[in-house]
């Protein structure tokens, strides 16, 4: 079996928040065509980790590239553009638009139509928005929001809104997708659909980069697996060997005081 | 008639607002510049070049509305753009600033004298249904509305209007989604800034005249038609603009019967901002607003 090659790569990265140090040399390594997991108790830097390396915020020290492109100091937009997308804890769709046009919307990086065009509609544009709706059209039937097309994304139920990011994401037809906690809040059946979901984009080539609190899921799903803790990478390795790990036993898995599975209410890091 | 002009304005008023939530007090100054930038190409090529009339006026306004659409790209990246994550009252005083600068950058480079537009355009009236209209008036409506249709079209069938809506929902979002946010604000000023400029040509037609001084009054009427629909909403705007031109129009026909002559039509400017008060007192959001009281 030949080295697989890093699709993403997280090089030392620091950043501190006034006085607390969010995190603190963490570097990992994705390799193209996996599913990473990223876990750790809350406040451990994961979300933050997913700001760095998605432009959204700077860090002190390191830097992420990905494909051997620098994505640190790229303005967001362009991070995007080059091929990764992701989706959020706390959802955030753009409420007052239809499920339909918050999928096209994530299209925008690989739409080509400049200003003049969208004005004179010329043929090849109106042939692109065409297109972009079939595809829309074929994303939301894969995620299953499809019967919603035309609903307000802000009236869908939970659950669906957690599929329609997913699918908005995907939108952007990315190297490598982020998900934060995709399956917080769904039951069982929900969960099991979505790992199908990460499977399917797996073998579709898509990278998968997964914060995710649902042990099982993510041991059942990861190739590889990091844990962070205070904003430190404590352990990086196949899932048996990290649930093995000691470390991780004490500072996640085993602690007594901290419960793994109880999360502080919608904490943006 | 009035009205599809200040609904022009205002629709450059709305578009800012629902995207960087700012007043873009200078908005009326960027008429007025379209105004007297499209007097004075009319009165160069229009003297003795022996063109018909409206082929004078459209070359007026084919170079009023490149110019106007500079000029509001300048405003955005040279006053607004470094203030983007300054607080709100910092940008709403720039604005202000901007106006009075644009003010007397055309009392100068125009004087302070009335500029007069040449009588190119058809003035002569035919009766209508009773009410007198001249044919000028008639282009003026037609061309607002045409001009309206266009602009929700781009609004909500494009990717650039999808692009434009989602960045007015949440900036830092779209700009996650590969949506270049810088682009997308200084293409809005442009577009506010092109409606100005042939709201600009219409009014110095309509009126006959361009002053240095207009776009003060003009852009706080169409602030108010912008508020009176529901600021950051476009079709707001829009309706905003037109009843507000139906209001003005008719009180200052009738005020001097309602005060049995005590108050003539020169106070029509009363009915502007009468309006406004009464706007925010009973209904701050609008005709067709919902979103005022969280985006305030």
């Amino acid at each position: 079996m030949t080295a697989p090659e890093t699709l993403l790569s997280v090089q030392g990265i620091s950043k501190a928040f006034g006085g607390v140090q969010a995190l603190s040399g963490v570097s990992i390594s994705v390799a193209r065509g996996s599913v990473y997991g990223l876990i750790g108790p809350n406040g451990a830097g994961k979300t933050t980790l997913f700001n760095v390396i998605t432009g959204l915020i700077a860090p002190d020290a390191g830097c992420c590239t990905l494909d051997g492109r620098r994505l640190t100091g790229e303005p967001v937009h362009r991070v995007v553009q080059m091929g990764i997308a992701r989706t959020f804890q706390n959802i955030r769709l753009f409420h007052q638009m239809s499920a339909l046009e918050n999928v096209m919307v994530g299209m925008h990086a690989r739409s080509r139509t400049g200003a003049l065009g969208a004005i004179l509609r010329t043929r090849t544009v109106r042939e692109e928005e065409a297109r972009l709706e079939a595809d829309a059209h074929a994303l939301l039937e894969r995620v299953g929001v499809e019967a919603h097309a035309n609903d307000p994304a802000g009236s869908l139920p939970y659950g669906l809104q957690r599929r329609l990011e997913i699918a908005r994401a995907l939108a952007s037809r990315p190297n490598m997708v982020a998900l934060d906690e995709p399956a917080a809040g769904m039951n069982a059946s929900e969960t099991a659909s979505l790992r199908e979901l990460i499977v399917g984009l797996r073998d579709g080539g898509t990278t998968v980069l997964l914060i995710e609190h649902d042990v099982r899921l993510v041991m059942g799903l990861c190739d590889r697996v990091a844990v962070l803790d205070h904003g430190q990478l404590i352990a990086e390795g196949v899932p048996a060997q990290v649930q093995a790990d000691p470390a991780v036993i004490e500072a996640y898995l085993g602690a007594p005081a901290a419960e793994p599975g109880a999360r502080a209410a919608g904490r943006p890091h | 008639m009035l009205g599809s002009i200040y609904a022009l304005v205002a629709l450059g008023y709305t578009m800012v607002y629902g995207i960087l939530g700012l007043i873009n007090f200078a908005h009326g100054e960027v008429v007025m510049i379209g105004s007297m930038i499209a007097i004075s190409v009319v009165v160069t090529i229009g003297t003795g070049s022996g063109l018909p009339g409206p082929v004078v006026v459209l070359a007026g306004v084919g170079i009023a509305i490149p110019a106007c659409m500079l000029l509001g790209a300048l405003l955005e990246r040279v006053a607004y753009r470094p203030l983007r994550d300054a607080p709100r009252l910092t940008a709403l005083i720039t604005a202000i600033g901007m106006s009075i600068v644009l003010q007397n950058l055309a009392m100068i480079v125009w004087g302070r004298q009335y500029i007069s537009f040449p009588p190119l355009l058809p003035s002569e009236p035919h009766a209508v249904l009773g009410a007198t209209v001249t044919g000028t008036q008639v282009i003026i409506v037609m061309l607002t509305l045409a001009l309206m249709g266009a602009l929700l079209l781009l609004i909500h069938r494009t990717r650039l209007g999808r692009a434009m809506r989602a960045t007015s929902q949440s900036p830092a979002l779209a700009g996650l989604m590969g949506v270049d946010v810088n682009r997308i604000i200084l293409f809005t000023f442009m577009i506010g800034s092109a409606l100005a400029a042939v709201a600009g040509v219409m009014i110095a037609g309509y009126y006959g005249q361009a002053h240095y001084h207009m776009g003060f009054m003009l852009g706080l009427k169409a602030f108010t038609a912008a508020v009176l629909g529901g600021i950051g909403n476009v079709s707001g705007a829009m309706l905003g603009g037109l009843a507000l031109g139906v209001i003005e129009s008719l009180g200052a026909g009738y005020i001097g019967a309602l005060t049995g002559g005590f108050l003539g039509s020169h106070y029509q400017d009363v009915f502007a901002f009468a309006v406004l008060i009464l706007v925010l007192v009973f209904r701050p959001s609008g005709l067709l607003g919902e979103r005022v009281a969280e985006r305030a």
